[in-house]
């Protein structure tokens, strides 16, 4: 009450809001982002537990579905096609790719249907619209989490058999990496979410789109293996040096090159930035053509 | 202190007409065209008001057109139109929904929307945690819900369920869940659209005492958007009537609701006079009549007060003898009945010795003094519960306004009981 009285006692000029047909393309109102904060909380608590709320199995679903996937790629494209791992444990080299891909995979695919997903909720009620695509990508951060330990455990287990593999010192830019995925999921779904909310024909694309995607990415097999005339182009698309240094990181395995590394980070940076301006214009009367 | 809560200015919302992008044709714009009675130009400056139809040159409609009012401190107001009206548009830019095409709305203080209730309660979520989520929806931080939980689980009424998921609630039990959450806001201006038309009257009662708690005692400022009337009776202090996407009315209450059932009812508002042609093949017809204030026919436009001395001025032809019959004039006040009047009231001998074939005028002095509200006049000309010769609907519509007395003393203001005014004289013996 009393940060309020102090906005509403300034007289007859003191507006505390107002609402105009058009505000700058820079004014993202961040620090109102921040005093949503507790809701950005709760519906990541909301996701978690609708997940799983009606499930025997509860939680530990989290672990059932990057298992199985695991198990079909290291049948499929280990044993069947033969596709070279590295000399790392198949089911390890799998992990280690759709743990990371599978975030981004998730936050972009999610953030990338959220206006439409959310019309009943943004119809009626004013919230600064940038908490859901937040939300997204902080609830896959819980399952993010989970689907580390699952890593983990199976690194362990096969440490214990197989001394070929070495944590590296890049182990240290696992954060950023995880940052990086979450803010290429972010921006590239806020572009397409806010050209959905015209174009729904977008929304077609984006789901085989992000299969594509991922053979375009280095998630089941290693930019070594890649043929050298494909490589160079393999290096430019920014989600293969998060990836290769992932695996470099945990299993000693991947290639590093700081120029595709940073070319990598600068396009996640445009790209989020460009993403929160888009998103930004289009949350204000999307609802109109939604 | 008196100071503004809201204030609008030139607030105008456009929508596009037709398909965007590839094909998705919105059913809401499509119902809206349909009540649209004429299209405008969009060539045309924001704010102008073209009735004509501007034929397949406007993909644009004008869904709020140029509405300025400003609302104070603490009032509740109710906003009334028919569908269509805007109504529903205005509160999507108050809550900030949408934007408004041009103009600018300043307001002091925290909006807070309830334009549904239990906007985003999730069906596998219990009560509880359906509360914080909803209360952080609606803009309140996790300390002030809880701060206010059992208040607001108290009010509900649903403690024993609180545990529960919302999706085994019965839609009563969700309904007064959903509305506590948004009565217990923090917020200092509440907009409400139509909310209490769900829960049963025992709930209703219980929502409207504590909006008109909260509005009165709190300080706070509610816009209350409602179809039922006498809710919004009870709650609001005035109104704002929208009509077509105008701002037709803003003033107390009372007015804006006698002016609404006047629109709701015929869709025209003032009508001084009527004329027919004249029709070889009936009997016995109208050819005009006029409404007069001191003998003097009224002008269109002219604004009627409780005091002022009316009379309808009324003429007949009859082509042919009519027997048991005579002309009736029947008045209405918002649509309820208020007395009719014959000519053989006065002149019984009309209904046996028949109404004689010739041209006839009438003055007629209405009701004195009338109390404010809105008239209509309907006026026939036949035999008694058998048949009309000629009958023409509300023919005259006025509205009465208290311009001439402190309606706060009088007996016969609006706001009193009765629907009639009776100067009568007290004499002391």
């Amino acid at each position: 009450m009393n940060a309020i009285k102090k906005t509403t006692a300034t007289g007859e000029e003191g507006w505390s809001l107002v609402i105009e047909p058009s505000r700058s393309l820079f004014s993202l109102r961040l620090k109102e982002v921040w005093r949503y904060r507790d809701l950005l909380l709760l519906l990541v608590r909301r996701d978690f537990v609708a997940f799983y709320k009606q499930t025997i199995l509860g939680p530990l679903w989290f672990f059932i579905q990057p298992l199985f996937t695991t198990i079909i790629y290291t049948f499929v494209f280990g044993n069947l096609a033969s596709i070279s791992t590295d000399g790392v444990p198949g089911p390890l080299f799998y992990l280690a790719g759709i743990t990371l891909w599978n975030y981004f995979a998730e936050c972009f695919t999610k953030t990338s249907t959220v206006f439409k997903d959310n019309a009943a909720i943004f119809g009626k009620v004013y919230f600064p619209r940038l908490i859901m695509p937040l939300s997204i990508v902080c609830s896959n951060l819980v399952r993010l989490a989970v689907q580390m330990l699952l890593f983990i455990i199976a690194l362990l287990y096969f440490n214990v058999n197989h001394a070929d593999i070495q944590l590296t010192a890049f182990i240290f830019l696992v954060p950023l990496l995880i940052v990086q995925m979450a803010l290429l999921g972010l921006g590239a779904g806020m572009i397409i979410s806010a050209l959905t909310t015209k174009y729904r024909d977008l929304s077609f694309v984006v789901t085989f789109g992000v299969q594509l995607l991922m053979y375009a990415t280095t998630v089941i097999y290693p930019l070594s293996a890649a043929p050298q005339k494909y490589k160079r182009l393999l290096e430019l698309n920014p989600l293969t040096p998060v990836i290769e240094t992932f695996r470099l990181a945990f299993l000693g395995r991947g290639t590093f090159n700081l120029q595709y590394y940073a070319l990598s980070i600068a396009v996640t940076l445009i790209v989020t930035v460009a993403g929160v301006i888009i998103f930004n214009r289009v949350e204000r009367d999307f609802i109109d053509t939604v | 202190m008196l100071s503004l809560a809201i204030k609008a200015e030139h607030i105008s919302k456009a929508y596009q007409l037709g398909v965007i992008g590839t094909g998705t044709l919105s059913k809401d714009i499509e119902r809206r065209i349909a009540r649209m009675r004429g299209k405008e130009d969009p060539f045309l400056k924001i704010g102008e008001i073209n009735d004509r139809a501007v034929a397949g040159k406007s993909d644009v409609v004008w869904s709020l057109k140029d509405i300025s009012f400003e609302i104070k401190k603490g009032e509740a107001v109710g906003v009334i139109g028919r569908n269509g009206a805007g109504k529903s548009t205005l509160l999507k830019i108050l809550s900030r929904v949408t934007t408004p095409t041009a103009g600018t709305i300043k307001a002091r203080g925290r909006i807070a929307s309830l334009l549904e209730v239990g906007t985003g309660f999730h069906p596998d979520l219990t009560g509880r945690e359906n509360i914080f989520l909803n209360g952080a929806i609606l803009g309140m931080t996790k300390k002030e819900i809880a701060a206010r939980f059992d208040e607001i689980v108290a009010f509900s009424g649903v403690e024993r369920y609180v545990d529960t998921p919302v999706k085994r609630y019965s839609s009563g039990m969700y309904v007064r869940l959903a509305f506590a959450v948004a009565a217990h806001l923090e917020s200092e201006i509440l907009i409400v659209d139509e909310v209490l038309a769900v829960g049963d009257a025992e709930f209703q009662r219980k929502a409207i005492g504590k909006m008109q708690e909260t509005a009165a005692g709190g300080g706070r400022t509610v816009l209350f958007v409602s179809h039922n009337l006498a809710s919004i009776r009870a709650l609001c202090t005035s109104g704002l009537l929208m009509h077509n996407g105008c701002l037709q009315y803003q003033g107390d209450i009372g007015t804006v609701i006698e002016r609404y059932s006047s629109l709701l009812h015929t869709g025209e508002v003032m009508k001084m006079q009527g004329s027919f042609a004249a029709d070889a093949d009936r009997q016995a017809q109208f050819n005009s009549v006029q409404l007069q204030r001191n003998g003097q026919p009224m002008g269109d436009n002219g604004v009627i007060d409780v005091f002022d001395k009316l009379s309808l001025k009324l003429s007949f032809t009859v082509r042919k003898t009519i027997y048991d019959s005579t002309p009736i004039i029947w008045v209405k006040k918002d649509n309820v009945d208020l007395y009719w009047t014959f000519l053989s009231d006065a002149t019984p001998d009309i209904l046996k010795n028949g109404i004689a074939p010739g041209d006839y005028t009438y003055e007629v002095p209405l009701l004195h003094p009338l109390k404010k509200g809105m008239y209509s006049i309907t006026i026939m000309l036949g035999k008694l519960r058998v048949m009309d010769y000629h009958k023409a609907e509300n023919v005259i519509q006025f509205q009465v306004e208290e311009t001439s007395f402190d309606p706060t003393i009088h007996s016969f203001s609006a706001n009193r009981a009765g629907i009639i005014a009776n100067l009568t004289s007290w004499i002391r013996i």
